[in-house]
Formats: structure tokens, sequence, C-alpha cells
């Protein structure tokens, strides 16, 4: 709570350069999508645009850039298991069921 | 009961305990959303055929819902800003404008519903829908539950700030940071399922 006043107004007008700066990004997710980039270039700017945009709600919205670093080491943590589970589907192609 | 480390941060942490609690729910949470997104990888990449599911969605209606959350974030987050500000009759209009938010998109998610049901698509009807419909089902079933706490906050939840505005601040703080995730978690959810 060590924020003044003149900070929360400094804070107030980076959070409208953030929503700014997220309702063209989400203009340029949905254009992007019309460019017929083929499928695995397609996922990968669709996810690195949503990265991004999720980035700037996470640093910004929920203070993650001035946040404790205890909050850090969860993350840390929360995003080593996230990667695991999503690392799960490349698992089973590696070890099909042979029918 | 007093609750401990509400109002001043706790030594060892440097945080309040509410503020380390939600944090370490919301990790939870991405275990929940991630254990289902790495379903539809399995199912997507190990199904020999997949139906054209931009048959099924309404873009326009799911880009509209992308900026309704996305303003109803700026505008919880201005909520929190108008209290450190101690104006609390701009934290309720802000705070009042993010509920509406959540009115919003779930009047617009209902419309798509409908229109699925009305063409008879249902979640049994295709591996795409049920993976569809357990996704945008869940995340809504996140935006009513944010909405219930922010109408506490907007409501009998506000009390507090008369007898201890600095813990008050920090809950809607909180539930911020639980609004701002369930913003986040359809940030992604837009792509992957409505254009990829």
């Amino acid at each position: 709570m060590a924020d003044s006043h003149a900070d929360i107004d400094k804070h107030v007008r980076v959070y409208m350069v953030v929503f700014a700066s997220l309702a063209v990004l989400t203009v340029v997710t949905w254009a992007v999508a019309y460019l017929e980039l083929g499928t695995g270039l397609a996922i990968g700017v669709a996810l690195l645009i949503a990265s991004v945009k999720a980035s700037l709600v996470a640093c910004y919205f929920m203070h993650l850039i001035s946040e404790k670093k205890l909050i850090f080491l969860v993350l840390a943590f929360t995003v080593f298991f996230f990667v695991g589970l999503l690392l799960l589907p490349l698992l089973t192609a590696m070890d099909p069921i042979e029918y | 009961m007093q609750i401990p480390y509400a109002e001043a941060a706790r030594p060892d942490t440097g945080l309040t305990n509410g503020k380390m609690g939600t944090w370490l729910f919301l990790a939870s949470e991405v275990m929940l959303f991630g254990a289902l997104f790495a379903t539809y990888i399995i199912l997507r990449t190990g199904s020999t055929e997949w139906p054209d599911w931009r048959t099924f969605l309404n873009v326009p209606l799911a880009f509209t819902n992308t900026l309704v959350l996305i303003a109803s974030s700026v505008t919880m987050v201005m909520a929190w800003a108008s209290l450190m500000r101690d104006r609390f009759s701009m934290f309720r209009v802000y705070m009042g404008l993010t509920f509406l938010g959540g009115v919003i998109f779930l009047i617009i998610k209902y419309f798509e519903y409908s229109a699925k049901f009305h063409h008879d698509y249902f979640p049994s009807t295709n591996n795409f829908l049920a993976v569809y419909f357990t996704l945008t089902g869940l995340h809504a079933l996140h935006v009513i539950g944010g909405m219930a706490v922010n109408a506490y906050m907007w409501g009998p939840g506000s009390k507090l700030w008369k007898s201890n505005p600095t813990w008050f601040t920090h809950r809607v703080e909180n539930a911020g940071l639980f609004w701002h995730f369930v913003d986040l978690v359809w940030i992604f959810l837009f792509p992957i399922l409505y254009l990829l």
C-alpha cells in the first residue's frame, strides 16, 4: 500500500495503454486467422499473440510486474507442471498403442 | 475469528495471506485448464479425422465476447485503483460495470449455445463439440463464480470499507486476480477453439 495517489494516476494511464494494446491484438488475432498461413504457422502465430496478451494482463492488471518473489516461485512451479501436462500428448505419440 | 495477515503483509512472505492464497488457488486452476488443453491436443492429434469446426462456431460473437471480457478486466482494475484513490463511489461504478461485463458475456454465450442446440449440435455430436462445450462451459462457470464474488464486493462486502479500508482494498485486488485469470483463460480459448 505504499502507492501514493500520483503513483496510482500513473498506473491508470498504463492500464489504458494496455487496454488499447489488448483490443488491437484481439483484432490482429482474428485478422491473422484469414491469412491462410498453413496449420503450423497459424498455430504458432495465434499462440504467440495470445501469450503476449496474457503477459500484458498478468504483468499489469494482476500487478506481476511489481510482485513479491514468492509469487514468482509459485508461478515457476506452475509453469513447470503445466509444461509437463502439455507434454503428455507427446508421450502418447512416442508410445502409441498398437492394434 | 481474527484472520491473520489479512491487512498487513506477513513478514516472511512479504504478502497478505489472502493474496498468497489467491495465487496458490490460481496455480491449481492453471493445472485444471492445462489438463483439459492437453486432452484437446490428444483428441485432435490422435483422431484420424476432425470435424470442420468453422461450421459450428460464430466467430464474431466470440470476438465480441473477447473484447467484453478485456473491457471488464480494465473496469475491475479501475475499481481497485478507485479504492486506492479513496474514491468509494467510483469503485461502485467500476465494480458495477465489471459485473455488467460478466452479464453481457453470459448473454452472448447463451445465444451461442442456444444456436448450437437449435441445430442439434450437442457435446455428444462429435469430439470437437465435446471439447468446445467442456472448455467454454467450465470457463462460463468461472465467469459466474467471479461475478458472485464481484457482486458481494459491490454490495454487502463493501461494508468493510468503512471499518477497514486497507483490508477491503486487498479483497478487491484478490477478487480482481481471479477475474483477470478468467479473462486470461478466454484469451487462449478464443484462438484455439474458434480460429485454429
